[in-house]
């Protein structure tokens, strides 16, 4: 968040440019935008002068002569102003709006290309304010603050140029005044921005303070820690007033200060240009223009400080997106790969191969972090089709690491994992991820029916089949007991459902998708025993004719597996069947007789 | 009915501005004062022209008349001069104290809620969404915020700008008076009406951002499920469709904008110029002087922005009313009730539940249950999700009050005991405990202030925790939910664990509280926390046999109800519930399955 990172108030060009590839499709807009406030500011600066106009020519020669053609004079500024403000509002709006929407789609296209490692560490809160917040304060900036960074600058200088010719001398009062102004502006602005930093820091510590005090509610009651909170909490809103109140405080010496530049400038101005009219150098219209001047211009340069400091402050927020849209995932499919399978958006499905579901571990080495501990090194295994592969050992002991690599959620550092004896590097990822039915240890669902959750394991899947799925895994239980059967809503991420209903769910998708790879990661640890039972009953035939993979802590499910691999440490200690594996009496056994027979010994 | 609503919502609003006060008068006046002061420099302005520019001596006060042109400019000019200085001081007093206002208002706001919310019991807490709680206090507090600090003080000051100057207006001149403000009541008229009708379309762009959000949410959390099925294209498709229609309502309102400022603007010129054509003439007929006139175009043109932006003031006004019922909604629930002469109990004495029944909305949970934990001693609870076993805890610490029934510990009834001492005495562990934000020893330590660390390492010894800490590269000062150190949910529940441990509280009470630690580290723990829990009275809830089988007596929930009792043993050997379960954990139950 732009809170946390300390980045320099400074601007810098480079992460703009990065974003230049997404915002060029909107040009038109951007220079309508800016064609139509250009002209907004020769208006602008044109209307007081016309004002001025009527004081010399029609109220001090005391006649009406000419002003119907003044009036009409008059009018057409107003219907160029007119067409060019709703130009500009038009072409803005569609500006923040389409960038806007440009932004979010690049964002989101990148997040469904990038590899796990980039979700390992990065939080989903952080990518979602990338791709919501951040883009939006993004498009407002180009649509909105940018061409008025752009107006102002022709408006100050117009301005100037009108008053030098009017009356040079004259101009010079305000010209002198403007270094002044300008330093003031930015001494002031460093300053605010700043303290304007700290500000939003406090505030997202407050954001956090409220979501600490209402989802650890049930926790600080259950330990009375009710009024210790409640006093940090105090503390927080204290540091946050004490914040706003000193940027307050800034703001009310510097808005002031340059309001009162301006009519300091305007009563210079009256003095110097009154002793011109008396002494009859200079009209009163033309001095009347001057105070408008006067008056206006300051306010101008507070405006557009504020603009070009907004975008300074919104720099870190241009940096995180940048970032996020020119990402490159680790994992990605080569050219050759891309052009005979396609990628993940468009698949040329008509080149895929059957997969048989033969996975072949080929002295495979693996690390996650650069320069960190391997946690396979020179690994072989053959898994012929339709066997199981069983994967116990400690909670955190890296378990999901053989997973990760069969689904190519990472690939190897050394050797290769080969599937139906071909490299998985040689095909696409849609292509090995469209034969994979996988289930997770936390179920995650998607808004929308309890029908729409297990076709998501297959979209083209009918009624009868979806409902069949469930039944093969006892999920249709859930259906019956609702009102609205298989049309339930879930809720968000499956909110209205328990844990243990979302994990049978989750596994009728698994079964619908018609796997040809089956992977149970720690799938029956949020269940009770008697679900556990009956997934295992409901699985069993699935099984023993698709290549599944089981990660499990607890022993029972695992006996019938054709292998065993018990790892400890991210390390593969002990590979074989569980009678072989009980014989040798080593780190599976011990495993087995802690969890099986500590009952007997109790 | 409707107005009780309203004086309760007025009710909040003063309550809270009581430590605003001083500071809003304050900057209130300022902002009179800075008004006035501004339609003073205009005047001035005005009388130079006039009476120094073009000789119109006849105003004069009398200690001005007689002197010459060149002094009264110079008095004149000095005059604007000193009203901006003034007008300096006045704007700095004003644009402090207003967020001085605005900080402490919304400063009392925030305390009071978090307060209330702390206060609130339990079954508050689980019965509404957390999620929406927080967005209530914070985003529901922030228009409030801006109600006060920014539209009822802009509203206020417009309406005295549009008073001020109608009287200084009219005072100089009635008929072109009426022409200037004419427009006033038409632009306000519009702009209402516009916003009035823009609403709808504003709720309708929230809930699509809403749909979108969502989308991209489950996406993100949801990743694994989305790359392991192979569904980035339907991702994507369901992306497109919410994207384009929030981006269609926002260019549907955009154009309804940028019409409506067009059209403001086109009022707004149409008014300085109809106030230029019949100021001339007035001019010429030598009805107003040129310094009348000139003010007349400044005071139209300070007025047209004001104005303008009052409308939309106006209905934004009106949305306040939604956000301060969703605060009341908080601030009207009922808070815990303490017992008005609290009794102190030896909490290390014998626990007794007697006959307690409770229902959950209306959904009985526990029916008639009984049992009696000797102090010191080990009770395990066995059940089923849903047994009511979880139930237990939570009455002993009273976070609920039994329907029927009562509870006592070392002869006391729970009830008759002060909520805080009570809990601090029965130490809870829930099975989703909840971590603060705060390194891993601050977590260890929160109910205990002023544990030394090696307290801290000691019950992080005991809850098995210390090697999963030293695998974090800050260790113990490793910060909680940060980016990229997000624990297990087993590190997690062992955190809490050591949380408890260090209380050292009298009786502790673990609800499944081991469920996602693997077998052996739940053994590894279980064997130690006899011996960390001291003298305790300890209670084991769980759904694994495992757990509960060292316990000194085991209760079966089962629909809640006690189904059986006794040791492991007994329980083993009477073939029950009990056995059965412990059949199909250990795997040995290949008959079992065939049954069941």
């Amino acid at each position: 968040m732009a809170e946390h990172d300390n980045k320099k108030a400074s601007f810098s060009l480079r992460p703009w440019r990065k974003l230049w590839p997404v915002l060029r499709q909107r040009r038109w807009p951007l220079i309508g935008a800016i064609a139509s406030n250009l002209v907004l500011a020769v208006t602008d600066f044109y209307l007081p002068l016309l004002q001025a106009e009527v004081v010399d020519a029609f109220i001090l020669a005391g006649t009406l002569a000419g002003l119907g053609n003044y009036v009409m004079r008059y009018l057409l500024i107003i219907a160029t102003e007119l067409i060019a403000l709703r130009l500009y509002f038009a072409s803005c709006m569609r500006l923040e709006m389409l960038s806007g929407h440009d932004l979010r789609e690049t964002c989101f296209v990148n997040l469904q290309k990038l590899s796990l490692d980039y979700y390992n560490v990065t939080s989903a809160g952080h990518s979602l304010s990338r791709t919501m917040s951040d883009t939006d304060r993004i498009a407002s900036m180009i649509a909105w603050v940018f061409p008025d960074i752009i107006w102002g600058f022709a408006y100050i200088l117009g301005v100037f140029a009108v008053m030098a010719r009017m009356s040079f001398s004259l101009a010079m009062t305000l010209i002198l005044l403007a270094p002044v102004v300008t330093l003031l502006t930015v001494y002031f602005q460093r300053r605010l921005i700043a303290l304007n930093r700290e500000v939003r820091a406090q505030h997202s510590r407050i954001t956090a303070g409220y979501n600490e005090g209402i989802m650890g509610a049930k926790t600080s009651k259950t330990m009375a820690l009710e009024d210790r909170l409640t006093r940090e909490f105090e503390e927080t809103t204290g540091k946050a007033a004490r914040a706003g109140i000193l940027h307050g405080r800034m703001r009310a010496i510097y808005v002031p200060l340059i309001v009162c530049c301006g009519a300091m400038a305007a009563s210079a101005t009256l003095y110097r240009g009154g002793r011109m009219v008396l002494s009859g150098t200079l009209s009163i219209g033309v001095l009347s223009a001057f105070t408008t001047y006067a008056l206006s211009l300051f306010q101008t340069f507070r405006q557009q400080a504020n603009r070009i400091s907004q975008m300074i402050s919104q720099q870190a927020c241009v940096e995180r997106v940048a970032d996020l849209i020119t990402e490159v995932p680790t994992v990605r499919d080569s050219k050759e790969v891309e052009a005979r399978y396609g990628d993940c958006f468009h698949p040329k499905m008509e080149n895929w191969e059957e997969m048989c579901g033969e996975v072949d571990f080929d002295d495979v080495s693996f690390h996650y972090v650069e320069g960190g501990e391997e946690v396979l090194s020179h690994f072989n295994l053959h898994v012929p089709a339709g066997a199981t592969v069983a994967i116990v050992g400690e909670t955190g002991a890296g378990k999901s690491t053989l997973v990760n690599l069969v689904c190519r959620f990472f690939e190897p550092t050394g050797g290769r994992v080969l599937i139906d004896g071909r490299d998985v590097r040689e095909r696409s990822q849609l292509w090995l991820h469209s034969h994979i039915g996988y289930v997770l240890q936390e179920p995650h669902l998607f808004s929308g029916t309890i029908r729409e959750n297990i076709r998501y394991g297959r979209p083209d899947a009918t009624d009868e089949e979806v409902e069949a799925a469930a039944r093969a895994v006892s999920a249709d239980r859930i259906a019956a007991k609702l009102p609205k059967g298989y049309e339930t809503d879930v809720g968000e991420c499956g909110d209205k459902l328990s844990t243990g209903e979302k994990q049978l769910i989750s596994f009728a998708r698994a079964v619908i998708a018609r796997p040809k790879i089956f992977v149970l990661d720690e799938a029956t640890s949020s269940v009770d025993t008697r679900t556990e039972q009956m997934i295992q009953q409901a699985t069993h035939t699935l099984m023993s004719t698709t290549t599944s993979f089981v990660i499990a802590h607890r022993l029972s499910t695992i006996r019938q597996a054709d292998v065993i691999l018990v790892i400890d440490h991210g390390k593969i200690v002990e590979q074989g069947t569980h009678e072989s594996l009980l014989a040798q009496r080593g780190a599976y056994y011990e495993l087995y007789t802690t969890q099986l027979s500590a009952q007997e010994r109790g | 009915m409707k107005k009780d609503n309203f004086k309760k919502k007025a009710g909040l609003l003063a309550h809270h501005l009581r430590p605003a006060a001083s500071a809003f008068a304050l900057g209130i006046s300022a902002a009179i004062l800075a008004t006035l002061l501004r339609t003073l420099f205009t005047q001035i302005i005005r009388f130079t022209v006039d009476t120094v520019l073009l000789g119109e001596t006849g105003a004069l006060p009398a200690f001005l008349s007689g002197r010459n042109a060149g002094m009264l400019l110079t008095l004149a000019c000095t005059a604007a001069a000193v009203v901006a200085l003034l007008e300096f001081a006045v704007g700095f007093v004003q644009d402090s104290s207003l967020p001085k206002g605005s900080e402490r208002f919304v400063k009392s706001l925030r305390d009071a809620l978090y307060t209330h919310i702390q206060r609130l019991p339990y079954s508050w807490h689980v019965q509404n969404p957390t999620g929406d709680i927080v967005q209530r206090c914070t985003s529901d507090v922030e228009k409030v915020r801006s109600f006060i600090a920014d539209q009822v003080l802009e509203l206020m000051s417009t309406i005295f700008l549009i008073a001020v100057y109608m009287g200084v207006m009219f005072s100089m001149n009635v008929r072109i008076s009426l022409v200037a403000m004419a427009f006033v009541p038409v632009i306000i008229a519009y702009s209402v009406i516009f916003f009035g009708k823009i609403a709808k379309h504003f709720t309708e762009a929230d809930e699509a951002e809403g749909e979108l959000s969502t989308v991209v949410q489950e996406n993100l959390t949801g990743v694994r499920v989305v790359r392991a099925f192979g569904r980035e294209r339907d991702e994507l498709k369901k992306f497109r469709e919410k994207n384009k229609k929030y981006t269609d309502i926002w260019l549907r309102v955009g154009a309804m904008m940028s019409n409506f400022w067009t059209l403001g603007d086109l009022l707004s010129m149409s008014q300085v110029l109809c106030v230029i054509v019949l100021g001339v003439h007035m001019c010429v007929s030598g009805e107003i002087t040129l310094g009348t006139y000139l003010a007349f175009v400044s005071y139209t043109r300070q007025l047209t922005w004001p104005v303008r932006s009052l409308g939309r003031v106006i209905t934004e006004m009106s949305k306040v009313g939604v956000s301060l019922d969703r605060l009341l909604y908080i601030l009207e629930s009922g808070e815990e009730v303490r017992p008005a002469a609290p009794q102190s109990a030896d909490l290390r004495g014998e626990i007794r539940f007697e006959h307690v029944s409770f229902a959950y909305e209306e959904k009985p949970v526990l029916r008639d249950v009984s049992f009696t934990v000797p102090g010191g001693s080990t009770l395990g609870i066995l059940g089923e999700t849903g047994s009511g076993k979880s139930t237990v805890a939570l009455l002993l610490a009273r976070l609920y009050d039994p329907d029927a029934g009562r509870i006592t510990i070392g002869g006391v009834d729970v009830r008759d005991m002060d909520q805080q001492t009570l809990r601090r005495g029965v130490g809870v562990v829930l099975q989703e405990p909840f971590l603060f934000s705060r390194t891993l020893s601050e977590n260890i330590a929160i109910a205990r202030e002023g544990a030394t660390q090696e307290q801290i390492e000691q019950a992080a010894q005991d809850a098995c925790l210390t090697h999963a800490i030293s695998e974090f590269k800050d260790g113990f000062d490793t910060v909680v939910g940060e980016r990229g150190v997000t624990l297990s949910g087993g590190q997690k529940q062992r955190t809490a664990i050591a949380r408890t441990l260090l209380t050292g509280a009298p009786v502790m009470v673990f609800d499944d509280a081991l469920s996602a630690v693997d077998a052996k580290t739940d053994e590894a723990i279980r064997t130690h926390l006899r011996e960390a829990a001291g003298d305790a009275t300890l209670i084991l809830i769980a759904h694994r046999v495992s757990t509960l089988m060292q316990a000194d007596h085991i209760i079966v929930l089962e629909d809640g109800r006690i189904v059986e009792q006794g040791t492991h043993a007994e329980l083993l050997r009477r073939g029950g519930t009990y056995a059965r379960v412990a059949a199909m954990q250990s795997g040995t139950g290949e008959e079992v399955s065939a049954r069941g």
